[in-house]
This record gives structure tokens, C-alpha cells and sequence, in this order.
């Protein structure tokens, strides 16, 4: 390396530093070190492929939808899904690797998607309980991310978080219905409620303290590079208190004999999280892991002829042209 | 149960969506490519929004107080009346999108003279539809032709997929005492005079594509129209319906 390309690289980083200090946005053309480089196309693809598996447990119901109201809101649903996947996939692209790279990562199972996606949808109550409290801890999640310094997934993070907090009052109005409904309806949302409520506050990831946290530095270092605004357990708790009051609203329990308004703190206390379940899933013993996988394998699969085709036309339109 | 003969033509098309809508419904997550997903899960919502229209429609006009979820949900197979076309089952990507050729170049045909519906009604919906049905007719093109003239096996698979369902177009021109009726009210279409177009188009695109146009029907046509369907209609209406049918007078 001589000399000049020594100080081009400190100007570089000084430059880059300055945009994160000054809080603005990095763009695809600004230089960047690699680590942010990688730890976003990491982020970002897991969050893509958390929209494209997210669309297999609630495409699930879409034939067996029980109103054609229903029906139509869960088709846009989760075509939206599907939008944000390639919003996001063209964010990642802007980084330097392509959608398909990304796709045959996740068919190796190398890069990962959110665990609550493994888990199964066994009534239509699921589909409220997916918008309210899924739907609910992603936006929650997902809303800082709209300040993120990287700025194409900033900008997809603001149209994202529009449609999901959408989607999270279509979520809770199925629950208000259901719960407002038949004793039957009321026993479907009660049971949708407790089978999503702890995996959902999982969604926050590892604490940030004690046994079960992440032995990583990848918080601290995201949290440097603006990538990160708020730590697991803080957004977590963000959420159990929006959460709790719309539940009482419902009129659902949360199955949590803890819960209870901590008048010092200003927030709800929960009960201690099972995190040994959170890490059995990621590592791909949940209930729907490898169904979820089989289902995207095999449709990327039956359709290579479909896309092989579309190539081979577009080859001979283009030597025809030319 | 007699209903009044506005009341059934608007039932026939609205069957017509309802159920192609549910086949492209069974697409959404298994699409080549996510593009699709999109594309196909658009397709559908549209033709659920013109179902919609025209179930709630029949009910109004049928005046016994029955909603479009009453009529999706609650009719047995023999009281659907749908073409043949639209139940018939997904299979690969070449049947679905030779499904979408045939039966939407049909449909905005028919879309385009309904607009002139002296029913208002009739009239508003194929307006609205007929942007809609436009293009879905052009998404299937593109698709035919790509498979059709892509690689070797896009067009063997192609081209089954058109032998696969051309035994099913006849009975969509079929026409019928009802129909006519309302034909010479200047309410509904004769749809047997949408036949000649719909050729013009179809064999332009299967020429562009170097696919074969395929000969051959089934006997006897109309029936769907009449409430006599095909095996696989069970198992869709059984999926579909279930879930209504195990809370009666629930609402969702």
C-alpha cells in the first residue's frame, strides 16, 4: 500500500465518520468500511427473507378466509409482504449483491429470517393475532430503522412501517370482532393470543444482559454506526407497554400472571422469557422450520424452468434488436 | 328456488371471479419468482373485488335478503355457475397462465360490451373492470410468449398446458335462453358473439409465441352454467367454505 492510498483510505474513514457523527444519511456511492457494508446486507436480507417466509403462515389462509371482506384484506396483506421483500432486496442490492445471491443464502440456510415465521397458524384467529402482536413487535422494531444511516434502507423503512402499522389495526380489529363474537370465536382468539404472546416478545432478540445475551459485539458496534438506535431490551419494553392497554381493550389476558403497572419505572413488569426457546428455533428446531424452508425451496425450484425461460426470451429479443 | 334471470347472469360472471380469483389465491407463495407473487395475488384481488360487486348485486336484485358472503359461502356446488375453465386445477405455471390467456381475453371482450349495459349497474362494473381485465390479459400474453417461444421445455410445457385446458373454452361462448332474454333487453352480452375477437387475438398471440392452436371439446358444454361442475369444484368449495360454514351466523 504507499502512502497516498494510506491517507486516501484515513480521508475516507474521516469522511464516512463525519456522516455518522453529523447524523446524516451514508449513500451507495459514499465509501464505507466493510463491516458496516456486511452487517447490513446481513440485516437487511434477514429482513427481507423474514417478508418472503412472513407471507407462508398467513398465505396459509387465504383460501379458507371466512368473509370475502377478509379474504381481500389478507391477499393485499400479503402481496404487501411480498412488496416489502423486493423493497428490500433492492436495498440490499445498493450494497453490492444481487437478490439471487441472497435467495440461494437463505435456501442454504446461511442467512436467517425471523424465528416467529416457524411458527404455525392453526385458526383464522391467527391472522389477528399475527397483525396485532407480530405485526405490532416488527413496527416497534422497525420504526427507529426509518433513522437508520443507511439511507435506501432508511427510505424503504418509511414506506415499510406505513403499510405494517396498517396492517396491525386490520390485525386488531379480527381480534375485536372474534372477541366481541361467539363464545367460539372468543375461546379462537384467546388461544391465538396465547400461543403468539411469547414468541412475539422474542422477536426482540437475546436480553441485553445476563445468561441468555449475546456474546457478540454486534449491538455496541451497530449502535455506533447508526444502524442500531435502541437495544433489545429497551424496544421490548416499548412494546409490552403499548401492547398491555390494547389488550385490556380487547378484553384478552396476556398469559402472564406478572404483568403488572410498575408505577416507579413508568412501565409494566413481565414475567422472565424462556429464551432457551428462542434459541432452540433459531437453530431450527422450531415447529415449522423445516416445512417453511421445503415450501420456499421447492417453490424457487418448480419455478427455474419459468425464470430460465424468461432469460432465453429476453436473450433473443435483445439479439433480435440488435 | 327460482331467481330472477338479472339476478343468475349476475351470478354467472361473479362465479366466474370468485373462483379464478381462489385458483390464483392457491398461487400466493409458490410463484417462480416474487414479481409473481405480487402480480398474481394483484390478479386476484381484482377479480375478488369484481365477485364482489356482482354477488352483492344478485342478492339485491334477487331481493331475499341474501349478502355475498351469504352466496359465496352458503350455496352448495350445484347452485355455482361458473365455467368449467376458471375451477379446473393450478398445476404448473404454464396451465395457470394458459388459463389467464383464454379466459381474460374473454373477459375484457365481454367487460368492453357490458360497459354498454342498460343495466347501471352491469354497466359501472365492466367499466371499472375493463382497466383491470386489460391488464391482465397483457401479463398473460407476456407470459405466453415467453414460455412459448423461451426455451424447449417452457414450450413443451406450454403447449400441454394449452392442450390441457382448450377443451374447456367452447362451453365459455356457450349461450342460453336466459342469456338471450337479457341479450334482447340490451342488459347482458350474447356471449357466443365474442368468439370470432377472442380467436383473432388468441391465434396471434399462440402464432407469436411458435405455439400450436389445439382442436378439441368436451361434451356436453355449459355445464357449470347450469350448476354441474367438475371433480376438483368440491374440493375448492370445501376449502373455501368450511371455516364459514362451521359458525353459522358468525360475523368476521
Amino acid at each position: 500500500m504507499t502512502e497516498d492510498s494510506t491517507d486516501d483510505s484515513t480521508a475516507m474513514q474521516a469522511g464516512f465518520d463525519a456522516l455518522i457523527a453529523g447524523d446524516e444519511r451514508v449513500e451507495p456511492r459514499d465509501w464505507m468500511p466493510e463491516g458496516y457494508r456486511k452487517t447490513l446486507i446481513r440485516q437487511i436480507a434477514q429482513h427481507a427473507h423474514s417478508e418472503i417466509i412472513g407471507m407462508q403462515p398467513e398465505g396459509n389462509w387465504i383460501t379458507r378466509a371466512p368473509s370475502l371482506r377478509r379474504k381481500a384484506i389478507l391477499m393485499a396483506k400479503v402481496q404487501d409482504e411480498a412488496g416489502h421483500g423486493l423493497y428490500l432486496y433492492s436495498a440490499a442490492e445498493t450494497l453490492g449483491i444481487d437478490r439471487s445471491e441472497l435467495l440461494d443464502l437463505l435456501h442454504a440456510g446461511r442467512q436467517k429470517y425471523s424465528s416467529i415465521f416457524n411458527y404455525p397458524t392453526l385458526t383464522w384467529a391467527d391472522m389477528g393475532a399475527i397483525g396485532w402482536l407480530v405485526d405490532g413487535a416488527a413496527i416497534v422494531n422497525q420504526v427507529p430503522i426509518c433513522r437508520c444511516s443507511y439511507g435506501p434502507y432508511a427510505r424503504a423503512m418509511v414506506r415499510i412501517c406505513k403499510e405494517e402499522s396498517f396492517h396491525q389495526r386490520q390485525g386488531f380489529e379480527i381480534l375485536w370482532t372474534l372477541s366481541h363474537g361467539s363464545p367460539a370465536q372468543r375461546a379462537m382468539a384467546q388461544d391465538a393470543v396465547n400461543r403468539y404472546w411469547w414468541p412475539s416478545l422474542m422477536m426482540f432478540g437475546p436480553p441485553d444482559t445476563g445468561d441468555g445475551a449475546s456474546p457478540s459485539g454486534h449491538t455496541a458496534q451497530s449502535m455506533a454506526w447508526g444502524i442500531k438506535r435502541f437495544s433489545n431490551d429497551e424496544l421490548r419494553q416499548r412494546f409490552v407497554d403499548m401492547t398491555v392497554p390494547q389488550a385490556e381493550a380487547l378484553g384478552l389476558s396476556l398469559p402472564d400472571p406478572e404483568i403488572r403497572w410498575n408505577e416507579e419505572r413508568g412501565s409494566y413488569d413481565f414475567g422472565e422469557i424462556d429464551f432457551t426457546e428462542l434459541f432452540e428455533v433459531v437453530k431450527g428446531n422450531g415447529p415449522c422450520n423445516a416445512e417453511r424452508m421445503a415450501h420456499k425451496v421447492k417453490a424457487h425450484e418448480d419455478g427455474a424452468w419459468v425464470r430460465e425461460a424468461a432469460a432465453a426470451y429476453a436473450a433473443k429479443r435483445e439479439s433480435a434488436v440488435a | 328456488m327460482t331467481m330472477p334471470a338479472l339476478a343468475t347472469y349476475a351470478l354467472r360472471l361473479g362465479d366466474d371471479a370468485l373462483v379464478l380469483s381462489h385458483r390464483l389465491g392457491e398461487w400466493v407463495t409458490n410463484a417462480p419468482q416474487l414479481e409473481e407473487d405480487v402480480a398474481l395475488a394483484n390478479i386476484g384481488l381484482d377479480l375478488l373485488g369484481q365477485a364482489r360487486t356482482l354477488l352483492s348485486y344478485a342478492g339485491d336484485v334477487e331481493a331475499a335478503g341474501r349478502t355475498e358472503d351469504d352466496l359465496a359461502y352458503l350455496r352448495d356446488e350445484r347452485e355455482f355457475l361458473n365455467v368449467h375453465l376458471v375451477e379446473r386445477p393450478n398445476e404448473d405455471f404454464a396451465v395457470s397462465m394458459a388459463r389467464q390467456l383464454l379466459f381474460s381475453t374473454y373477459q375484457l371482450a365481454l367487460y368492453e360490451r357490458l360497459q354498454d349495459s342498460a343495466d347501471p349497474t352491469l354497466a359501472g362494473m365492466a367499466a371499472k373492470a375493463v382497466k383491470e381485465v386489460d391488464y391482465h390479459r397483457d401479463h398473460a400474453t407476456q407470459w405466453v410468449l415467453r414460455l412459448g417461444d423461451g426455451t424447449d421445455e417452457s414450450h413443451r410445457r406450454m403447449q400441454a398446458g394449452l392442450e390441457r385446458l382448450w377443451p374447456y373454452v367452447d362451453e365459455v361462448f356457450g349461450t342460453d335462453d336466459l342469456e338471450q332474454s337479457l341479450v334482447a333487453d340490451g342488459i347482458a352480452v350474447d356471449a357466443s358473439t365474442l368468439r370470432a375477437g377472442w380467436d383473432g387475438y388468441v391465434d396471434g398471440v399462440l402464432a407469436e409465441a411458435t405455439l400450436t392452436r389445439p382442436e378439441g371439446t368436451r361434451t356436453p358444454p355449459g355445464g357449470g352454467r347450469r350448476g354441474i361442475h367438475t371433480e376438483p369444484m368440491g374440493f375448492l368449495l370445501a376449502e373455501m367454505q368450511h371455516l364459514h360454514r362451521a359458525h353459522p351466523g358468525a360475523s368476521w
